[in-house]
């Protein structure tokens, strides 16, 4: 018996000789990760004509004119009501959006995961189509919808239901099937249907991360949403462009500071709410 | 007493590919305690989740109480179900819910659908669900997260949620895996007393030898898909137990001290 060990601590040692080999190999990769990222700038600074001197002299130049045009001034200020009422107009179709797609999403993603032993076939369709949506970016989906709807607030309405529908049945598919997998076969082992396996085992068991993605993508779609008011002359984000187009930069740059105040508000509501529902 | 439980010839194969069981057969009559022993992915897990159809068998046929369960539709299965009773080694509770409403869940095997989504329990039910807390020793934790237990008393929730399916037979996945020594013998204790007083087989996969020819007559070893040994426990000898564990002497952790 003690034999068999010491031969086993012999091998061990043995085994450590092999080490320095590592850090070496480990510092030539680094070394050709860095001369690599080098070498690939070079090209593209060579291809496109790119000026590194200039481009870093006129860091400064920048700070200097945006600090110029950006700060808001006397008149920029009387228009903060107006302002507002665009940016809770913007909060709530995101808010309304990202409801009705993640109950739409709830539901869908369920074909799709392995809780609900749909056919292997329905699965793969829902997966399909769930990466379809998420993968065509929401501002491409303004773009098509304008065809249909023209600019109107329907057209970021759908843009944003589309790209969120896609991404949150993607996410609540996994969510669903990673949280709920042990309790929902204790379930059907008790003879539950699928429908109350669902009601009582997955909806209870993943409805904290469920909630928490949802108010991420609240955050995301109203920053998207701005730039998809761009598009549709809606919301916020129309207000910017018509400031921004008008060369009246002070007003503009209120739109942005309202909506990174808005962005940083609903970020902690959303931070506190997680940590109560975990 | 009358067969309630067989296999005969059961094979089961996973993706066309891996070989799980093969052609096993065996019966268990109404009121057995069987231990399986076997090594890890040796097939313990699957030979139980034949009987409920959590996993469909390739070959052969599997009765329950007399009724070939692999031509059971949809309904029937359902009815196999609700009358047999799973605990598992990591419990499966829904950790997020009281105490109360997992033993409860036992009973959506008999509701209608709609009355089953809502979590419609009739008085019966809930006093019911109590008693068996009571017997369970359970009464203070009713109210409580799931969350917020031991893994004795989870491992406790889960039998009192299949002895609320009313079962006749109880199938048991490692129940003491996970489980500290103390723990686990209350747990076992409670599961010979069901077996005993209240009369439901037992079936249950187990990997500590010791406590398998402890507490069930009979024992089933397994290998590779195969059953290697079929008999009370007291046959069970040393070399039978090398050769279910493909192993030689001085090798098993029982082997020690």
């Amino acid at each position: 018996m003690s034999d068999k060990q010491t031969s086993k601590i012999t091998g061990e040692t043995s085994k450590f000789q092999n080490r320095t080999s590592i850090f070496v190999k480990r510092k030539r990769s680094f070394t050709l990760a860095f001369l690599g990222v080098a070498a690939l700038f070079v090209i593209s600074a060579v291809v496109t004509n790119y000026d590194v001197i200039n481009g870093f002299t006129s860091i400064p130049k920048a700070a200097i004119w945006m600090v110029k045009h950006f700060i808001p001034d006397a008149k920029a200020w009387s228009r903060v009501p107006y302002i507002f009422s665009k940016l809770i107009e913007t909060v709530l179709v995101s808010v309304a959006v990202t409801m009705c797609a993640s109950i739409c999403a709830f539901f869908f993603s369920l074909l799709g995961t392995k809780t609900t032993r749909s056919s292997p076939w329905i699965a793969r369709t829902v997966r399909i189509i769930a990466a379809f949506f998420r993968n065509v970016p929401d501002v491409v989906w303004a773009m098509l919808l304008l065809f249909s709807f023209g600019q109107n607030i329907l057209t970021g309405f759908f843009a944003l239901f589309f790209s969120t529908f896609g991404m949150l049945s993607r996410t609540f598919i996994e969510t669903i099937d990673e949280v709920s997998a042990s309790c929902v076969e204790a379930l059907y082992a008790t003879g539950a249907t699928s429908i109350q396996t669902v009601f009582h085992g997955v909806i209870p068991s993943s409805m904290p991360e469920i909630v928490s993605w949802v108010l991420y993508m609240i955050e995301t779609n109203i920053r998207s949403s701005t730039l998809i008011g761009i598009l549709t002359a809606t919301g916020i984000g129309y207000l910017f462009d018509l400031y921004y187009k008008r060369m009246d930069y002070s007003s503009a740059s209120i739109v942005v500071i309202a909506i990174v105040i808005t962005v940083i508000v609903i970020e902690t509501l959303s931070n506190k709410i997680r940590k109560v529902i975990m | 007493m009358p067969i309630l439980l067989e296999f005969k010839n059961v094979s089961k194969i996973y993706n066309n590919v891996t070989k799980a069981l093969t052609d096993v057969s065996f019966s268990v009559e109404e009121g057995e305690f069987v231990a399986i022993i076997g090594p890890s992915g040796s097939g313990k897990s699957t030979i139980l989740r034949c009987i409920n159809r959590l996993v469909d068998v390739t070959q052969g046929s599997v009765f329950f109480d007399g009724h070939d369960i692999n031509q059971a539709d949809k309904k029937e299965i359902r009815q196999v179900r609700k009358k047999v009773g799973m605990i598992f080694q990591h419990y499966n509770l829904v950790d997020r819910l009281s105490v109360i409403e997992n033993v409860l869940h036992g009973r959506l095997g008999y509701k209608s659908a709609i009355s089953g989504v809502v979590g419609h329990y009739t008085e019966e039910e809930k006093e019911r669900a109590f008693q068996i807390l009571a017997m369970l020793g359970l009464t203070e934790e009713a109210y409580k997260r799931c969350d917020e237990l031991s893994g004795g008393q989870k491992q406790r929730v889960g039998i009192a949620r299949s002895l609320m399916q009313e079962p006749r037979l109880l199938l048991c996945d490692e129940p003491i895996a996970s489980l500290d020594p103390s723990s686990a013998k209350i747990i076992m204790d409670y599961l010979r007393d069901i077996n005993e007083t209240m009369g439901i087989t037992c079936v249950a996969n187990l990997h500590q030898v010791d406590v398998a020819m402890r507490y069930a007559k009979r024992i089933i070893g397994i290998t590779a898909g195969q059953i290697v040994f079929d008999g009370p426990s007291d046959k069970l000898t040393r070399t039978k137990i090398y050769k279910i564990y493909e192993s030689n002497e001085g090798e098993l952790i029982t082997d020690v001290g």
